[in-house]
């Protein structure tokens, strides 16, 4: 029997309206990695506040290599050797990668001096054990999202944790960069680390963790050996029904040429290119999916499109109307839906109700503006409607839309901008962020308005999305389009090779 | 996750706190009091029987509230648009002056068309005031709060130089007596411009009330206005446009919002609520311009918005309340022969601004805590 490193029973945590945490039992052993799943609000995050002293349990005990003990704050956790890598890193950008490692716990040489020299080595030590190497004197602000997950590692490593928690780590990752995430997080169980791994993954589930713990609605509903499960056991535990993994596509029917993009360039915030001589079309009936890091010019591609950013140069038409530098209002009259990739900026209004939140856009027009005043009984009636064919949860339309989860909230913006018949649909990363129950209705929605013949424009970072869905695929890379690919004769990794404008940045990132 | 269905204490608490911060702030004042040496029982119940124990005193409670309804929704309004209106002040000053000018100006109009003129004065008045600021936020993204203040200023300035250009020729008596004018003043308004007491009304109806009572129909107008604030918010698509901007600039934009369009309507429709002080203070009560008659009214609509958080219906019980505290305690000063100065109700809407600021963030951090489910 493993010797057990971690173990948190009976845990219950109640919140004014939820029950975040049910009777939690969550055991881990030395030296393993245990993946931790569950869809939004299924209480992960929860169960790893408690254990990093951030919340405190209302009841039940928690366990470190057999002794009970209390986890006041998180300054207690970090002294019992427990180490979080959150999702949001929190780095300093201008400091240096040592800088950031030793901060608020610096070596000091004669009691005043911070010791440099110390640091630095220590970091290079630490991350040589674990195989790769890093410049210590390099700023923050200047390398790459990947490297500074590593910094992250080696700033709870530094601190001499022993059981790491990884709040969804690949998220934010290439998938080059994941794949060495995973080389890391396997050399540090080597070395003895237990590390606990919250996704929603699936396939990262199976790729790294030994055991999974999934999670429900606040309960604990499995406990499995990864290699004696697969992922739609899994998914189904966690969704609480079955899901349909393979995307059923209907054969390609293309129509008209509804999108024609030529030579697009627009600037982005600081006045720089971001969009680069950029020309492409979309048939009716086709999905044209856009790969790509971000911040290589998808979301400023996007509000160009949409009437959110001038155009430098270049024209855009909508069938054959050009629609160059309109109006965002003007371009959503011209029935171009826009699911947008900031939900929470640009997407929604969280302030607003539901039903408010489902009128935005066409909130000045008939039937829901009429005469002086704005017509409660046909916005109402729409908000129900929506409510109801969206299963929008929960389905009272005065709520307001920041107490609803983030697939609801997607659910609400989709719901939204496919209603009245869209002839474009520009989807960014509409899934972002969501559980699994959610994106199998997302790409549902969008698969839909491919076979009812709409033209869709579809940004993601997620490859295997990307992949599923589209009819074609773009690379971009800095403003460009590389290269365009069809789905059933490439992959993952070529992607991923193009995303990265292939072999100048690869051998940065490069395992050493 | 489970839900509870449960009654949500948070969400009340929120909507109360204006109310807890009063009663921290009548504590606080308490203690002044007893500082000072004297009875804060005596001093509260003289304050309050003598303000809303009687018809005499709603009347002049009425009275000092109705232009403190209308800056209060002044700053509400613009808040709601996501901006800070500093300039109630400069907004009220021109608006008011250029009633009045309208009022001893075109004297041979009948009342009909004079006081819905002088009304509709005050409100452009204040309105083009604002709209420069207003312009130079949507255009420039100059900070209102700088370009108000500034124009405060200009206004107080420029009303100065205005009254000295429409001073009132001396009176007969003064000429006699040799004197001149010790503070600058116009002319009267046409008795055609004013806007009647509440007095003669009230009478009418047999309800006692007693002539000398300032309180006018320009309380009326405040009420109207209020209503329309928030009908405007509230039912309208341009409420809707207005909220969302102040809400969410970004989301409005992708919603096909302008967003400088509403900022700029948002704060002249600010500036319209706050110039028409004038109703009340000139077409109501003194028929002139006299310098200096209202100064702080425009500032105090700030604390008055805050207070009743931001909405029409808070404004007005806001405003009521400063009401009852600016006449109580003038009421106190003098039963106290001055031992309890004016300046101690200053000192307690001050705390009750500073408690509503702190109450409002603990509540907030108290709900956070709780809801901080991710």
């Amino acid at each position: 029997m493993p010797e057990i490193a971690l173990e948190m029973k009976n845990i219950t945590k109640r919140f004014p309206l939820v029950v975040a945490n049910d009777n939690v039992n969550f055991k881990v052993y030395k030296a393993e990695i245990h993946a931790l799943v569950g869809e939004n609000g299924a209480g992960k995050s929860t169960l790893m506040s408690i254990l990093y002293g951030l919340y405190q349990a209302d009841s039940g005990q928690i366990f470190i290599n057999g002794k009970k003990i209390d986890i006041a704050n998180p300054n207690v956790a970090i002294n019992l050797k427990i180490g979080m890598v959150h999702q949001h890193f929190m780095l300093v950008p201008p400091l240096t990668v040592a800088e950031n490692i030793i901060l608020g716990m610096e070596p000091k040489k004669n009691n005043i001096f911070i010791d440099m020299e110390k640091a630095i080595k220590r970091v290079e030590e630490l991350s040589e054990s674990m195989g790769f190497k890093i410049d210590p004197k390099a700023k923050i602000e200047n390398i790459s999202v990947g490297i500074q997950q590593r910094v992250e590692i080696i700033k709870v490593l530094y601190r001499g944790a022993e059981i790491l928690v990884m709040d969804e780590p690949t998220a934010v990752l290439t998938p080059q960069e994941v794949e060495e995430l995973f080389e890391i997080l396997k050399s540090l169980k080597k070395q003895g680390k237990t590390i606990i791994f919250i996704t929603h993954k699936l396939n990262e589930v199976k790729a790294l963790s030994d055991r999974v713990t999934v999670m429900r609605r606040g309960k604990v509903v499995g406990v499995k050996n990864t290699k004696d499960t697969n992922q739609e056991e899994i998914a189904s535990m966690m969704v609480g029904r079955k899901v349909i993994f393979e995307i059923e596509k209907e054969p390609l029917n293309l129509g008209k040429t509804a999108l024609k993009v030529e030579k697009l360039e627009a600037l982005n915030n600081k006045g720089l290119p971001a969009v680069k001589n950029i020309s492409f079309e979309i048939k009716e009936g086709e999905i044209l999916g856009f790969a790509g890091v971000e911040g290589n010019g998808q979301t400023e591609l996007v509000e160009v499109i949409t009437g959110l950013r001038p155009t430098s140069s270049g024209k855009i038409f909508l069938y054959d109307k050009d629609i160059t530098n309109y109006s965002p209002r003007n371009v959503r009259e011209d029935k171009i839906a826009h699911i947008p990739e900031d939900r929470r900026q640009r997407g929604i209004i969280s302030n607003y109700t539901v039903a408010e939140n489902l009128i935005l856009g066409s909130h000045y027009r008939l039937p829901f503006n009429k005469g002086l005043a704005l017509n409660f009984t046909a916005i109402n009636n729409h908000a129900n409607n929506l409510i109801k064919n969206f299963d929008i949860r929960p389905s009272d339309k005065d709520n307001l839309l920041k107490s609803l989860s983030g697939g609801n909230q997607q659910k609400v913006i989709v719901a939204r901008e496919l209603y009245g018949e869209p002839k474009l649909l520009i989807a960014a990363q509409p899934t972002r962020g969501l559980d699994v129950g959610s994106i199998e209705f997302v790409h549902q929605q969008i698969l839909n308005e491919r076979d009812k013949g709409k033209a869709i424009l579809l940004i993601s970072a997620d490859l295997e999305e990307i992949l599923s869905l589209a009819d074609r695929i773009a690379v971009i890379y800095e403003g460009e389009i590389v290269d365009i690919l069809d789905p059933k004769k490439t992959n993952e990794k070529e992607l991923g090779l193009l995303m990265t404008g292939s072999t100048a940045n690869k051998k940065l990132l490069k395992v050493k | 996750m489970k839900s509870i269905k449960k009654f949500d204490y948070y969400t009340l608490l929120e909507k109360i706190t204006p109310l807890i911060a009063v009663i921290f702030a009548l504590l606080v004042g308490a203690v002044v009091i007893m500082l000072i040496g004297e009875n804060p029982i005596f001093v509260y119940k003289t304050l309050f029987s003598n303000a809303i124990g009687n018809r005499d005193g709603w009347g002049n409670v009425l009275f000092r509230a109705t232009p403190l309804i209308f800056t209060g929704l002044a700053v509400a309004f613009a808040f709601r648009c996501g901006l800070f209106n500093i300039g109630g002040e400069g907004q009220m000053y021109i608006g008011t002056f250029l009633a009045t000018w309208v009022g001893f100006t075109f004297t041979n109009l009948p009342a009909f068309i004079l006081i819905p003129l002088c009304i509709l004065t005050a409100a452009a008045g204040g309105a083009l005031w604002a709209a420069v600021p207003g312009i130079l936020k949507a255009k420039t993204g100059v900070h209102e709060v700088i370009v108000t203040i500034m124009m405060n200023w200009i206004a107080a300035s420029f009303t100065f130089f205005l009254v000295l250009k429409f001073k009132a020729p001396p009176t007969e008596a003064m000429v006699a007596a040799g004197v001149k004018q010790m503070i600058p003043h116009t002319r009267e308004i046409a008795e055609a411009a004013r806007l009647p007491r509440l007095y003669p009304i009230l009478q009418s109806l047999n309800i006692d009330f007693p002539a000398y009572n300032q309180v006018n129909v320009s309380f009326f107008i405040a009420i109207g206005v209020a209503i329309l604030a928030y009908y405007i918010l509230w039912k309208t698509n341009l409420g809707y446009e207005i909220r969302a901007v102040g809400y969410s600039p970004l989301a409005a934009e992708y919603g096909g919002i302008s967003v400088a369009k509403n900022i700029i309507l948002a704060m002249m429709i600010s500036g319209a609520f706050a110039g028409l002080v004038g109703t009340n203070e000139v077409m109501g009560f003194k028929y002139k311009w006299r310098q200096e008659l209202f100064t702080g009214l425009g500032f105090n609509g700030i604390a008055v918005a805050l207070l009743g958080k931001n909405h029409p219906l808070g404004v007005v019980l806001a405003a009521i309340l400063f009401g009852i505290l600016n006449y109580g305690g003038a009421i106190v000063n003098i039963f106290t022969e001055g031992r309890i100065p004016r300046e101690l109700i200053m000192v307690l809407q001050a705390v009750i601004v500073i408690f509503v600021v702190i109450s409002d963030e603990v509540v907030k951090r108290l709900i956070r805590q709780r809801r901080k489910i991710l």
